[in-house]
């Protein structure tokens, strides 16, 4: 290994050998230690940061040992006994519970991948064919502002539009309409959640897009009008195609995170329309969890949810290579 | 900017006008929630109990609610934890991520790889809810501030965004102060970080509004009422509509509970509305670094 190492690092990072060090081997080439020891400032830099991630992020992936032990919190994380996939139980024999849960979190899933994830390619393609910069670039300050909102606020200004005595409300009793109930029904739980998705980050969403527009090659849109093509088939023949990369990638990224939908959102409102409707899997592990004190079990769910989560995002750039993009890795390399 | 209608023709009226329909009903459509909440925070007691709810254009201006929630009590303690916890943590957290971001952005650094690495393998795997939560408690945190700051401190996208900022500062001023004999410290506070300040405010901003809009960390970790921030006091107050009682304000007299719902409302997002307009216009550039290069 440390013979390795100095190899793969002096390739891109030491400059060429030069007449000056070429009298010592051991000054051209020092060892892994001796490099370590001279950059030990850098090593104390990355130190801090290192160790939160090491405590916070990597000890916790070990701590999911419990979603295989009976956790009792007085004995810790090691001292609890091992139980084998008795945790998994839910998920194998299919606890109504739990297939609630799911369905609920595929149903928002498919759901968002149709409703949600085109909205802001359509805006900005709509942003795009505004004339002035000026104009869009106000437009674009107002539309982006939702997405700093948290979601409690969201959840509340939701709530005092639509609610029962929010603004659409009061106008619409004092016009003598009769009020609607949105907030709090449950055949409408979904429609407002995707609402309150589309309302708060469609408008950031955008900001991808319009880079990838912006690079599309305008001699395209030339060549295009030279042949003959409206505004209508240059859209279909060179805005669309120049797209086409910049989508696909994003729609990987989302699938990755297809089990994990509105979390805060979803427990914010949660209580007004009842876990028929509103459990999904996060919500399901933190009622059983951490509320319910089934820690093994909903360590097992959660844990089944992260590895599915990341074998579809392998999954799903695996598949965008065969489709000949450059998917998710090969972006952060270049 | 290369604008992007060379070759296209030039929009039609009709279509022209129906972007402008679409357009103002989607501006409308995110300015007037904020501006009903405003509205009715600083409105009339019998102009709110006529409308029976919310009002767009208050009658005249009451501040009795401001009054009530920022002369001691439930909501001034909230905000004093809030800022806290932005505070502190945004300014841990810049510094913490750009030691990290610099050192793995130096090429001769042996261990730049390995915790690259580390970074890029984190944001790929979330350890969950509730192993995270044991370890908060492992390391006795509940119940204290310090748990909405710590666990959350590096972002790992905030981490590669930096990185890939630093590495495209100009290696010849960073080689030519080597060779002054400058140390790496020098090199990061002196060139690299005056170099920075974009990226360092649209991270800063990443981070800060993390940390004031973070709910379920509060909701998980701290128990005593009198840490909570102030999305949990949002959340007690204004979503589940619990109503406010005289030992929750700092005045004598009760204001109604919409004007005072709105203000804590109004209260808990307007350092994002102070600060937005300053940050805005480096989004762009902070955000596509870090999402194209990374």
């Amino acid at each position: 290994m440390s013979v390795t190492v100095p190899q793969d690092t002096a390739r891109e990072a030491e400059p060429p050998p030069s007449a000056e060090g070429a009298g010592s081997a051991e000054r051209r080439r020092p060892g892994f230690w001796q490099k370590l020891w001279r950059d030990r400032l850098l090593v104390l830099f990355v130190l801090p940061g290192f160790l939160v991630l090491l405590v916070y992020h990597y000890y916790p992936l070990l701590g999911n040992i419990i979603a295989f032990k009976d956790y009792r919190p007085y004995r810790g994380v090691w001292g609890s006994d091992w139980v084998g996939l008795e945790n998994f139980e839910v998920i194998y024999t299919g606890d109504p519970a739990f297939l609630n849960a799911l369905t609920n979190t595929l149903i928002l899933t498919a759901l968002q991948a149709v409703l949600v994830f085109p909205a802001p390619i359509i805006l900005a393609l709509l942003l795009n064919s505004l004339l002035s910069e000026k104009i869009k670039r106000v437009i674009q300050s107002i539309l982006y502002l939702p997405h700093f909102l948290s979601w409690v606020v969201v959840v509340a200004l939701f709530q005092q539009l639509l609610g029962g005595s929010g603004l659409l409300n009061t106008f619409l009793r004092s016009h003598d309409l009769g009020a609607v109930s949105i907030i709090g029904n449950g055949e409408l739980f979904r429609p407002l959640l995707l609402s309150q998705v589309i309302w708060k980050d469609t408008g950031w969403a955008t900001i991808i897009f319009l880079a990838a527009l912006a690079t599309i090659n305008a001699e395209l849109y030339e060549a295009a009008a030279v042949d003959g093509a409206g505004r209508w088939r240059q859209m279909l023949h060179v805005t669309l195609p120049g797209l086409k990369g910049v989508v696909i990638l994003l729609f990987i990224l989302q699938l990755g995170t297809s089990l994990t939908v509105g979390f805060e959102q979803i427990l914010l409102q949660q209580a007004a329309v009842g876990l028929d409707r509103s459990e999904v899997l996060d919500t399901f592990v933190y009622n059983r969890g951490v509320i319910g004190g089934h820690w093994g079990m909903a360590t097992a769910v959660g844990l089944v949810k992260s590895v599915v989560g990341v074998a579809l995002v392998l999954g799903a750039n695996k598949l965008a290579h065969l489709f000949g993009e450059a998917g998710v890795y090969a972006t952060k390399e270049s | 900017m290369p604008t992007l209608l060379h070759g296209q023709a030039p929009p039609s009226a009709p279509e022209r006008l129906i972007k402008a329909v679409v357009f103002t009903v989607l501006c409308l459509a995110v300015l007037v929630p904020f501006l009903a909440v405003f509205a009715t925070s600083v409105a009339p007691r019998e102009q709110i109990s006529d409308a029976g709810g919310l009002v767009l254009l208050p009658r005249g201006i009451d501040l009795t609610a401001y009054e009530a929630i920022f002369s001691g009590g439930v909501v001034t303690r909230a905000l004093g934890v809030s800022i806290f916890v932005t505070v502190v943590g945004t300014g841990l957290s810049l510094l913490v991520s750009c030691l990290l971001a610099y050192a793995i952005s130096r090429s001769h650094f042996v261990l730049a790889r390995p915790v690259l690495l580390v970074v890029l393998i984190g944001m790929l795997f979330s350890p969950g809810i509730i192993p995270v939560y044991l370890v908060v408690k492992q390391t006795g945190l509940l119940d204290s501030l310090w748990a909405l700051i710590i666990p959350t401190m590096v972002s790992g996208f905030n981490v590669i965004v930096l990185r890939s900022f630093f590495q495209g500062i100009p290696e010849e001023l960073t080689e030519s102060a080597t060779i002054d004999g400058a140390s790496e410290w020098t090199i990061f506070s002196r060139i690299v970080m005056p170099l920075s300040k974009a990226v360092l405010a649209v991270i800063g901003l990443f981070y800060a509004v993390g940390y004031w809009n973070s709910f379920f960390s509060a909701l998980l970790y701290i128990d005593d009422a009198a840490k909570w921030p102030m999305q949990l006091v949002l959340r007690t107050y204004v979503v589940n509509d619990t109503a406010m009682g005289q030992a929750d304000i700092g005045l004598e007299q009760m204001p109604p509970q919409s004007s005072l719902q709105m203000a804590i409302l109004v209260v808990s997002m307007v350092p994002i509305l102070i600060v937005y307009p300053f940050l805005q216009r480096h989004f762009a550039k902070g955000v596509l670094t870090g999402a194209v290069k990374g």
